[in-house]
């Protein structure tokens, strides 16, 4: 008995220990990030572009393409999620016809991202004729972005209790419109904290945009807001480097003099930025979770 | 379908009636919302659906066309080892082998795997069985975080952690198998601890609690008890960690060296499927020889990606708790 | 205990005819109730007379509240209904029926409050807006007039933009009873409203459903016979998926005709 009770609690230590070292990687980690990154983080170096031959380049124009293009994407897969989330928690029946397609949203999940990426390159870039330009990139996020976006907002609607539905359909409403104007803004504070921690992934694709959004920035003009100009920032048709993918870009054949720095100080941004996205997105959901049962 | 007049006459409703039955069996601007949200809703499944038939389709035949149109064999495409599309081997054979690939992918992917599960069952085990309080106060959030780190920051900080460490280590050059591994083994983690912690949380309480009732120690409990109960959703989250590693291109191929010959060692500069795609597709010529063999890896990536689905829908299948 | 017949073996029933020329607002007909294949309501051929409450008792499971759903074709979906369903003497219990409609004229009111989540005013005039009003005025009078009605006016009135959700049980039943009358229905349905809620908000809902009966026909589901017995004017009692006896309440409760009902207002089982 006095054995048992031993290697139980020897058991129980060396578990202790492996979750300690779990937490040290990750202290390790971002501490190797922030510490060698932010102190290349200037004014400067989040709003001057890129150079590629001289030290002293920043990525503005890489951190405006990221953004541009997560936002793009959004507003194109969130019509899509939820339409297929809607039909998918309150429509569906068990049948083949579900088994089917639930199937297919895990296939497509589970994809790895530069297969995602590569049809990306095919069908927009060289059926579409596309080109490397935003809207690829953003149509192929989309893709990226759709399964887990789905399952996120799904989830959040059958979190509905379903008597908000059974109210919506006594009182003469159709099931859809109760889904809609009712259970959905019930859902809200658990799709937004699922938009948001999508937002993170999407913000930190690279994998997928290397062939359908490019690896080049065109310097913009910030003046120009007409998206039918070319070198307008809002213009569809630019190829648009992200954060993200500069940073492999970089360290795959930069070769500028100040290389270390910018990566570091790219990957701290980059970092940073999921980092905000992560704990807003708690915090944002709680927030409209609040305003919604609360007085105003 | 509107059988107003039979109706009417049927029962000699009076005019007052007849005004409600037509009220009532006109069709509502709320039936037409119905049917509109609900077709469009569908659509929108579709969609998805449609997206995920049109990738495979799409990869498939563009993976194909080099064993069709150009008439390579699968078996040199499967078994040689010589990787230089266009060219041919000395043997005479085309150089279109992907072994090379195929085994680095598959040799980071089951290093990767073998370290992390132990780290990632004990990190879950602490996070559910030994202290949930500090499990989810502290470690939940920091395997999301770590979730959450974009695989080019893996890479980059292999790029100018790990490379120089195996260098000055073991020496060679750095990149290989070995740095691939790490930054895998740190990236799969988290995905495999969260997953656990999930399966290990639907073990019903009353498991543990007949178990301590019988005399069992704690470990004993969680060994036999728990982890054993919980086997199919470790399995899968194994499997997906798994899924995971494979199908990653950046984090991999800024580590690994970009050598397409066979690992002779686990420092010495290989290249995986994801590697030589993203480093070699923006440098051949769509419809060339070199560009339809790199789809013919892509089209592995995705069979062995759709192998990786297949198991876990198996794995869930003979899941416990579920019916 | 012997001479409960828990049963009903020998399928005693006895259901209360109207006169000719009594004002029958709803009334249903060789109705079948299927959850898949089985049979969950038969026997139930009953009417509701206009401005009347009636109260459908019976043990859990005695398919009440499934009869109470079928009567605005709640159960669409979820349980096939055959049969005839009459309101104002037309039967909705077609296909070519629009389901909306009819669930418009026969509101429902459910066991658990379920405001939604958005302020009380839209809670009411949600409806409302969806079906084409939306001038600000009228749509203030029938928000103020429905809460008036469900006696909540003066207890939400400078808190109209509050989220519903931050109102107590008895309250947001009330609100749920607003909504429900803001749609101008003319037949209410509710399913145990007050199984929910503390003595008091019981009572006061009860006065609300009295003052009601002037302007609607109520039917009620409760498990609570002296609820049933203060409120009502008519009892259904149902047992294993039929209606046993329906009679006025008075009779129900003093001389019931079937042992059956004897047995279970009495208290010796259910």
């Amino acid at each position: 008995m006095k054995d048992t009770q031993k290697q139980s609690s020897l058991a129980i230590g060396i578990l202790r220990g492996i979750a300690g070292f779990v937490v040290l990687i990750l202290i390790f980690l971002l501490g190797y990030i922030f510490i060698t990154g932010l102190p290349n983080v200037s004014w400067h170096f989040l709003t001057s572009p890129a150079k590629a031959f001289t030290a002293g380049g920043g990525i503005g124009i890489q951190l405006f393409n990221s953004f541009y293009l997560l936002i793009l994407a959004m507003v194109i897969s969130l019509p899509i999620s939820i339409g297929a989330s809607i039909y998918l928690s309150e429509y569906v029946k068990d049948n083949l016809f579900t088994d089917t397609i639930r199937t297919s949203i895990e296939i497509l999940s589970s994809l790895p991202s530069v297969v995602v990426g590569l049809f990306g390159f095919l069908l927009f870039v060289i059926q579409f004729n596309f080109g490397f330009s935003i809207i690829s990139g953003a149509l192929t996020l989309t893709i990226f972005n759709l399964p887990l976006l789905t399952r996120n907002i799904e989830e959040s609607i059958n979190g509905v209790s379903s008597d908000q539905l059974q109210g919506g359909l006594g009182l003469g409403l159709s099931k859809f419109e109760t889904i809609y104007h009712i259970v959905i803004p019930a859902a809200l504070p658990g799709i937004i904290s699922g938009i948001i921690l999508c937002s993170g992934r999407v913000f930190g694709e690279a994998a997928a945009l290397i062939y359908t959004a490019g690896q080049s920035a065109p310097a913009l003009n910030f003046g120009d807001w007409n998206p039918f100009n070319i070198d307008s920032p809002l213009s569809p048709m630019r190829p648009a480097e992200t954060l993200a993918v500069h940073i492999w870009k970089i360290n795959s054949e930069g070769i500028m003099p100040d290389l270390s720095k910018i990566s570091s100080g790219s990957a701290a941004v980059l970092v940073l930025a999921i980092l905000i996205f992560n704990l807003s997105a708690r915090y944002v959901g709680r927030k409209v979770f609040e305003r919604m049962t609360s007085a105003r | 379908m509107i059988g107003k007049a039979k109706y009417s006459k049927d029962r000699g409703f009076s005019m007052d009636n007849q005004k409600l039955a037509k009220q009532l069996m006109k069709k509502s601007k709320t039936a037409r919302y119905e049917r509109m949200g609900k077709l469009g809703s569908l659509a929108m499944l579709l969609l998805i659906m449609v997206i995920v038939i049109g990738i495979i389709v799409f990869v498939t035949s563009k993976g194909l066309t080099m064993f069709f149109s150009d008439h390579i064999s699968f078996k040199d495409f499967l078994t040689g080892t010589l990787w230089n599309p266009g060219t041919k081997t000395p043997s005479g054979h085309p150089a279109v082998g992907a072994l090379p690939m195929i085994v680095g992918s598959f040799l980071v992917t089951i290093l990767a795997a073998l370290i992390s599960t132990p780290f990632a069952i004990g990190t879950a085990v602490y996070m559910t069985e030994i202290s949930p309080k500090r499990g989810a106060k502290i470690l939940q959030p920091v395997t999301e975080l770590l979730v959450g780190i974009p695989s080019v920051v893996y890479g980059f900080i292999g790029l100018s952690l790990v490379v120089p460490f195996v260098r000055n280590t073991l020496g060679g050059s750095g990149f290989g198998i070995l740095s691939g591994t790490f930054v895998l083994f740190v990236m799969i983690l988290p995905t495999i601890v969260s997953m656990t912690v999930d399966s290990l949380k639907s073990v019903p309480t009353f498991y543990h609690q007949a178990s301590l009732a019988l005399g069992a120690t704690q470990w004993q409990t969680i060994w036999k008890v728990v982890l054993r109960a919980a086997t199919p959703g470790i399995l899968t989250a194994i499997v997906f960690g798994m899924a995971r590693a494979f199908g990653e291109a950046l984090a991999v191929q800024m580590v690994i060296g970009n050598a397409s010959l066979m690992p002779h060692n686990l420092i010495s500069p290989a290249s995986t499927l994801t590697s030589v795609l993203t480093a070699g597709m923006g440098n051949t010529v769509m419809g060339s020889l070199q560009n339809d063999a790199l789809w013919s890896l892509a089209l592995v990536l995705l069979l062995m990606s759709l192998f990786f689905s297949l198991l876990v829908h198996f794995i869930g299948r003979r899941g416990s708790f579920k019916k | 205990m012997k001479d409960l017949d828990l049963l009903n073996k020998n399928n005693e029933r006895f259901i209360y005819q109207f006169e000719s020329g009594s004002n029958i607002l709803m009334a249903t007909k060789n109705l079948k109730i299927y959850y898949g294949d089985t049979l969950a309501m038969q026997n139930a051929d009953l009417q509701f007379k206009k401005n009347s409450i009636t109260a459908l008792i019976g043990p859990s499971g005695s398919g009440k509240s499934t009869f109470l759903r079928s009567l605005d074709r709640m159960n669409d979906g979820v349980a096939i209904t055959k049969g005839q369903i009459y309101y104002r003497g037309i039967d909705i219990n077609r296909p070519e029926i629009d389901v909306y409609e009819v669930r418009r004229r026969i509101g429902m009111v459910f066991q658990r409050p379920n405001p939604f989540a958005k302020s009380i005013y839209e809670n009411i005039a949600f409806a409302l807006k969806r079906r084409g009003m939306h001038d600000k005025k009228k749509l203030d009078e029938v928000v103020e007039k429905s809460l008036r009605q469900a006696a909540i006016w003066d207890q939400v009135k400078d808190d109209l933009n509050k989220s519903a959700l931050s109102l107590s049980g008895g309250q947001a039943q009330r609100v749920c009873i607003a909504r429900a009358l803001a749609v101008q229905p003319d037949v209410l349905l509710l399913d145990e409203p007050a199984s929910a809620l503390d003595p008091i908000s019981t009572a006061q809902i009860e006065e609300t459903l009295i003052d009601l009966k002037k302007d609607y026909t109520i039917i009620i589901v409760t498990h609570n016979m002296e609820q049933a017995s203060r409120l009502s004017d008519y009892t259904v009692f149902f047992n294993l998926g039929q209606a046993i006896e329906y009679n006025t309440t008075k009779e129900i409760f003093t001389t019931p005709k079937v042992k059956l009902t004897e047995n279970y207002v009495s208290g010796n089982f259910g």
